[in-house]
């Protein structure tokens, strides 16, 4: 299998490239981003490209890979300017499928990780999205808008091109203590902004479980959409209190004016996306993806159990010690490529 | 190609750039053991006991022990045909509506898990979920809107007593005059969702509801203003002030449970017959319209 990663220097795009790397079935594993790896590879190339990818009709065309990762979808507006998000989302996927599906390429499997955020969050919805569900009200943020748009492109893709393999994973929101989201960010503070007067149900996957379900669907054949989402709903104010935290609550009306000082203070980033979620919640149907065969390593309550003892032993070691690994071509270069370095056929 | 190369400056003005702030972010990570194929799946003890539905156990026991007075002295609610629910498996139960702020529905939900010993999920507007703090408890004690799926999902996969008022806003925003007059039952969908779901539908019929907060005048203009279904003016407002708003009259509540009905459409169909759905929604709503009529002729007063 010869596998490209896209937005290799992500915490998923890394993440996938490490596991990848360690699989033998595994021959090439080709990664692309705007910036360097963050984490240690070991035989990964890294392909250095523009946001909006548009050098990746010769990459696939070079590296002759069947399979696509495709990590590098913005969800959390926090990180980027609309701008951006538009032009990674968008113009990036376009990109992306236009290389996979030219007449000659040798792509089969294309694995996308798209969110939960395509389902919104209204008092309409059900309480349980289904994969077939249909949103209740029209999108009214850029993350939203732009992964509808991707799906919309996705869905033309796999019908125009019946010999690749689409598998479209939602994911619902990420907790683990390695990965800096919106949520994980809002549970370090000493206390927890929610909306008064609302307990939203809600559904996280863990981030070992995110990472499992993207090599799955390397390994299997799995067309169609997937919801990935652990076992169980909890209310925001039991999470709060599993991690230890008190709440404070913004005022259920003109929340978004009475967030926007918090913002400028840098005190807490709250997403557009969070009014509808930190009302009504949202839970996803995970049973189509758990009879395909995947199993999750954590349930909703052990992911935020997990992440509540990652935040202890923060709180004693402390965290963000300098970066331990830092990317040099040079040296990279000498351990892949260099006919001094032993290599040790596994 | 350049190695280290920075934004242009045309990439740096329209955008196209993470912001600093997103580099700086990225955590370390921290060495953790790795989870393998093998190893069992990680789970944590929960402090609450609020379900997937958003009810919870003990909010409801806390509920019933402040509702019982009021369902045994206040409205001495009283069961007939109580043999006909169903002591598992799911059941969609079915009922007339009525009181401006609704009666019925906590003297149902309050009854069965009483004497019953089961939850019912009550499905109800939209509108609940809107509302804070309200909506909340609403939900914690049992409440879950009504949407298609949510009905199904309650039915067939978890097996659970739910309640509906087919009616909806046009029961409980009717006026006095038109009292124990049901109204349209909706577009049939609920006899849908039993069918699809393969659970009876258990009629029942509720007396007392109509005259514990009775509708003597509406607004339609004001109730547009505030966005709510109907603006009512209620005779307990008219005789308590403000504190009729939250005050009913102690009708006497009877409710007859009729026998279930059973259904020989395969359930998961795709979809249903259209006509048959209208005639089986006819022949609940008649079945209830009925009841209601004898019960009535047999009530000597309204209050005892």
């Amino acid at each position: 299998m010869r596998v490209l990663v896209t937005g290799l220097s992500t915490f998923w795009g890394g993440r996938a490239a490490q596991s990848l790397e360690a699989r033998p079935d595994v021959e090439v594993v080709v990664g692309l981003d705007t910036r360097e790896p963050r984490v240690p590879l070991e035989r990964t190339e890294f392909v250095r490209a523009d946001s909006s990818y548009s050098i990746l009709q010769r990459i696939v065309q070079a590296t002759d890979v069947d399979t696509v990762v495709h990590t590098h979808l913005v969800v959390d507006s926090t990180r980027v300017s609309g701008r951006a998000l538009h032009e990674t989302n968008v113009i990036g996927t376009m990109n992306l499928l236009a290389a996979a599906g030219a007449p000659d390429s040798p792509v089969r499997n294309v694995i996308v990780k798209s969110s939960g955020y395509v389902y919104g969050a209204g008092s309409r919805d059900p309480y349980l999205f289904r994969e077939e569900a249909k949103r209740t009200s029209p999108p009214h943020t850029n993350v939203e808008r732009s992964l509808l748009e991707v799906e919309a492109f996705l869905r033309d893709f796999a019908a125009d091109n019946p010999h690749i393999t689409v598998t479209l994973l939602r994911f619902t929101n990420v907790l683990g203590d390695q990965l800096d989201t919106p949520f994980s960010q809002a549970l370090r503070l000493p206390v927890v902004p929610e909306i008064l007067g609302f307990d939203p149900r809600l559904q996280f996957v863990h981030e070992d479980d995110v990472v499992a379900a993207l090599m799955y669907a390397t390994t299997h054949d799995l067309p169609g959409v997937f919801n990935v989402a652990a076992d169980g709903l909890l209310p925001w104010s039991e999470i709060c209190s599993m991690v230890g935290k008190r709440r404070v609550a913004l005022p259920p009306l003109f929340t978004n004016a009475a967030a926007e000082p918090l913002r400028l203070l840098r005190v807490v980033n709250l997403p557009p996306e969070w009014l509808d979620l930190l009302r009504f919640g949202r839970g996803m149907d995970n049973r189509r993806f758990k009879e395909a065969g995947f199993r999750y390593r954590y349930t909703m309550a052990g992911t935020v159990e997990a992440f509540a003892r990652g935040l202890r032993l923060e709180k004693t070691i402390g965290t963000k010690a300098a970066p331990s690994y830092k990317y040099e071509r040079e040296v990279e270069d000498f351990f892949r490529h260099s006919p001094a370095v032993v290599r040790h056929e596994s | 190609m350049d190695d280290r190369r920075e934004p242009t400056t045309a990439e740096r003005r329209a955008g196209i750039v993470d912001l600093p702030a997103a580099a700086s972010r990225e955590l370390v990570p921290v060495a953790r053991p790795q989870l393998d194929e093998d190893s069992p799946t990680v789970d944590a003890e929960r402090g609450g006991d609020v379900d997937t539905w958003g009810r919870s156990d003990k909010l409801r026991a806390l509920t019933r022990t402040v509702y019982e007075p009021f369902y045994k002295h206040w409205f001495r609610a009283e069961w007939e045909g109580f043999e006909h629910l169903p002591t598992e498996g799911g059941a969609l139960l079915v009922a007339n509506h009525a009181g401006a702020i609704p009666s019925d529905a906590p003297v149902i939900m309050h009854g069965i898990e009483r004497d019953l010993h089961r939850p019912v999920y009550g499905l109800a507007e939209y509108l609940f979920r809107r509302m804070p703090a309200i909506g909340t408890m609403w939900s914690r004690a049992g409440g879950v809107t009504a949407n298609p799926d949510n009905a199904y999902r309650l039915l067939h996969d978890d097996r659970e007593l739910v309640l509906v008022f087919p009616e909806g806003t046009k029961g409980t925003g009717k006026l006095y005059q038109d009292r124990y007059q049901l109204a349209r039952f909706g577009r049939g969908g609920f006899v849908e969702i039993a069918m699809r779901a393969g659970v009876p539908i258990i009629p029942i019929a509720v007396v007392g509801a109509e005259e514990s907060m009775p509708i003597v005048w509406k607004s339609r203009r004001l109730a547009k203003l505030i966005g709510l279904p109907y603006f009512p003016i209620t005779a307990n407002m008219l005789l308590l002030g403000p504190l009729g708003l939250v005050t009913y009259f102690p009708a006497k509540f009877r409710i007859r449970v009729l026998p279930p009905i059973h259904f020989d459409e395969s359930p998961d169909q795709e979809r249903y017959s259209r006509s048959r759905v209208m005639d089986a929604s006819e022949l609940v709503r008649r079945q209830i319209q009925d009841a209601l009529y004898d019960m009535l002729r047999t009530r000597k007063s309204i209050w005892t």
